[in-house]
């Protein structure tokens, strides 16, 4: 299977510096967060790989890289030719549908906007014809279209957003949070309906969310980000079947389990670092039970394994070996 | 004392409240009845609109006029609580329950320190000297976890994290060591991680000074692992409550089975999760008989027709006539 998306090194640096006239007087230096530092990853065509991690880890930020909202400091995004021989066409759908969708505006006119930007049907009724159809796929009734987004629930808009990231044809779809704003029972619906799209339509999914849950339910490959950083990314059954790295093991750790209820757990007290100043070497090191000098001068690397997984844990890495060794030895 | 033991510090009662509004009255909660006994903690699950920060709302005295309690009553630790004025009220409030909200930043005066607001509230309750209360404060800020409490006693709410906002919000709950606490969305604010450190405090607390709590949220997760029973609430009505593991395994009612068919599951990968079609009724329009009939697989003509009460069935009450045993 090809790749949809190649992602290389990307990284991106936000300027959060004082004032000017603040650094001059303060002699403050200039400031700058890494918010998204030298990740890659590729995306296979008609597959999903989902980026799950604690708020403030980057995972929205490479949402926004990837459809071009923010500028890469670095690296590339690279889309792969898609069925009109030009690069993929994007979409995103974000996480907020009370903020995504424009009060003023009545939904028929919120979808027709790509078809009328992109120039994608000749003539109105052509496009209203349209619109109309898209409602329809997302479990809408094309009279929905003349009201306004207040006359309808946070499920309802969520729908909405998908047929407006429909309208515009696209291949691959960046789906930045879509179900955390709603209730469980309206979750369900919109996942149950964005897998059927995906089957219907051969669509690729970036999806982008911190629900463990969710993301098992929906996606083929999984990557876990932290400040920043990707640390673990495998296939879904090996990453919660085999979770190599601490930060992986102790995120599955803390996910409340409906199937076991009063479960008890170990909770380790600590919170996520400020990513303006991150630790030294390992960034998750404060927070690691495994950590040893090492974690704490050296940033670990990258490194493959042999199920296809790749894990940045200098632990790990030693534990490999020296298991590598052992087998030699026998 | 025997009596102390086993009498619920919370008892509710055919609690109905009501908002009048230009076009005609709305039932935000209709005959709701739970009860919560020493040391439990009681969650109360729901999608949003189901009316369950509404019962806490209620339970506080905090409803927001034209809304009131038109019905019921409520009793705390056999007082009858519902029909107090506001000056009496505004004293168990805080002294006897404690209060928990979704944001942490919120519920904090960002132009106070955390110190100065614990002292207020602790000074306000018991009857404390200024060096008592700093030591309470203090005494509070440790046993929710906070590191280095006499440094961080003296800091503002916008110097610490979500996290450790929420520790210091439950400390304010706990000034007065109330019998119960309300906590409305504890955790929602905060990533999976940081949730899991304030449900195990929470439960912790609980098991330390006996406090009941009443929590309410949407996350299901939260309440497997946290309550000791479980009230689902559906459209302002109760439709099932139980022993935590009974209600995740083993539910009795329709609309709870389908609220935990549509969580999708860590153990097992399916193709489609199960999904309840439609959405809940406004309260203006709740229908005739049971207000979950139109979404229901199971409904039959007397679904359709009559309300159903909340009958006892296993350890639990469901409110629905596949448990009466009759014909639908």
């Amino acid at each position: 299977m090809s790749d949809a998306l190649t992602v290389n090194d990307l990284t991106c640096n936000f300027d959060v510096s004082a004032p000017w006239l603040n650094r001059v007087l303060e002699r403050k230096p200039r400031q700058f967060v890494r918010a998204v530092d030298d990740i890659s990853f590729t995306v296979p065509m008609g597959g999903c790989l989902s980026l799950v991690g604690e708020s403030g880890c980057g995972k929205s930020t490479v949402a926004r890289l990837v459809t071009g909202l923010y500028r890469a400091s670095e690296g590339e995004v690279r889309f792969a030719p898609g069925r009109s021989g030009e690069p993929l066409s994007a979409q995103m759908i974000f996480q907020d549908p009370f903020a995504s969708l424009n009060p003023r505006w009545r939904v028929k006119n919120i979808i027709a906007e790509p078809l009328r930007e992109l120039k994608l049907r000749n003539s109105d009724a052509e496009v209203m014809e349209r619109v109309g159809e898209l409602l329809r796929i997302v479990g809408l009734a094309p009279s929905d279209g003349s009201k306004f987004p207040h006359e309808f629930s946070g499920g309802q808009r969520q729908r909405i957003s998908i047929a407006r990231a429909l309208a515009g044809e696209p291949e691959f779809l960046v789906c930045d949070e879509p179900t955390s704003a709603l209730d469980v029972s309206v979750q369900a619906q919109i996942l149950n309906l964005m897998r059927k799209l995906q089957d219907e339509m051969g669509l690729t999914y970036l999806f982008i969310s911190h629900d463990m849950s969710v993301v098992r339910h929906m996606s083929d490959r999984i990557a876990v980000m932290y400040l920043g950083r990707i640390v673990e990314e495998a296939d879904t059954e090996t990453l919660f079947a085999n979770p190599r790295h601490p930060y992986t093991r102790l995120l599955l750790e803390t996910i409340p389990d409906i199937a076991e209820p009063k479960r008890q757990r170990s909770i380790t007290a600590s919170e996520v670092p400020s990513p303006l100043n991150p630790p030294s070497g390992c960034t998750f090191h404060p927070r690691c039970p495994l950590a040893d000098a090492r974690c704490k001068s050296e940033r670990p690397a990258m490194r493959s394994f042999a199920d296809g997984s790749r894990a940045a844990c200098h632990r790990v890495e030693e534990a490999v070996a020296a298991m590598t060794k052992s087998t030699q030895a026998a | 004392m025997s009596e102390s033991v086993t009498s619920p510090v919370l008892d509710v009662r055919g609690l109905c409240v009501e908002f009048p509004g230009r076009h005609g009255t709305v039932a935000a909660l209709s005959d709701v009845s739970l009860s919560i006994r020493p040391g439990e903690i009681l969650g109360v699950v729901g999608e949003s609109g189901a009316g369950k920060s509404m019962t806490g709302l209620a339970v506080q005295g905090l409803l927001e006029p034209p809304g009131r309690i038109s019905g019921g009553e409520v009793w705390l630790s056999g007082r009858r609580i519902d029909q107090l004025s506001d000056k009496d009220m505004q004293s168990v409030r805080g002294r006897q329950i404690g209060a928990i909200f979704q944001d942490p930043l919120t519920s904090l005066n960002p132009l106070f320190t955390v110190g100065a607001q614990l002292v207020e509230t602790i000074r306000l309750h018991l009857k404390l000297s200024k060096q008592g209360a700093k030591d309470r404060a203090i005494h509070l800020l440790k046993e929710v976890g906070i590191p280095a409490p006499e440094a961080r006693f003296d800091h503002y709410p916008h110097q610490f994290s979500g996290g450790m906002r929420q520790r210091v919000v439950i400390a304010l709950a706990l000034a007065a060591e109330p019998k119960l606490i309300i906590a409305d969305e504890p955790t929602t604010a905060l990533d999976v991680s940081i949730q899991a450190q304030i449900t195990s405090l929470l439960r912790r607390l609980c098991d330390d000074h006996g406090t009941s709590v009443m929590l309410v949220t949407h996350d299901m997760g939260v309440i497997a692992e946290t309550a000791d029973r479980v009230a689902v609430m559906y459209a302002g009505r109760l439709v099932e409550i139980g022993p935590v593991e009974e209600v995740l395994r083993n539910a009795r009612h329709p609309y709870t089975r389908g609220l935990m068919g549509s969580i999708p599951a860590l153990g097992r990968r399916v193709e489609r999760l199960n999904q309840i079609d439609g959405s809940m009724p406004r309260l203006n329009a709740i229908p005739r008989g049971c207000a979950f009939n139109p979404r229901c697989p199971e409904a039959g003509r007397r679904c359709r027709e009559d309300r159903p009460e909340p009958t006892p069935v296993g350890h639990g009450v469901s409110a629905c006539w596949l448990n009466a045993g009759g014909v639908l």
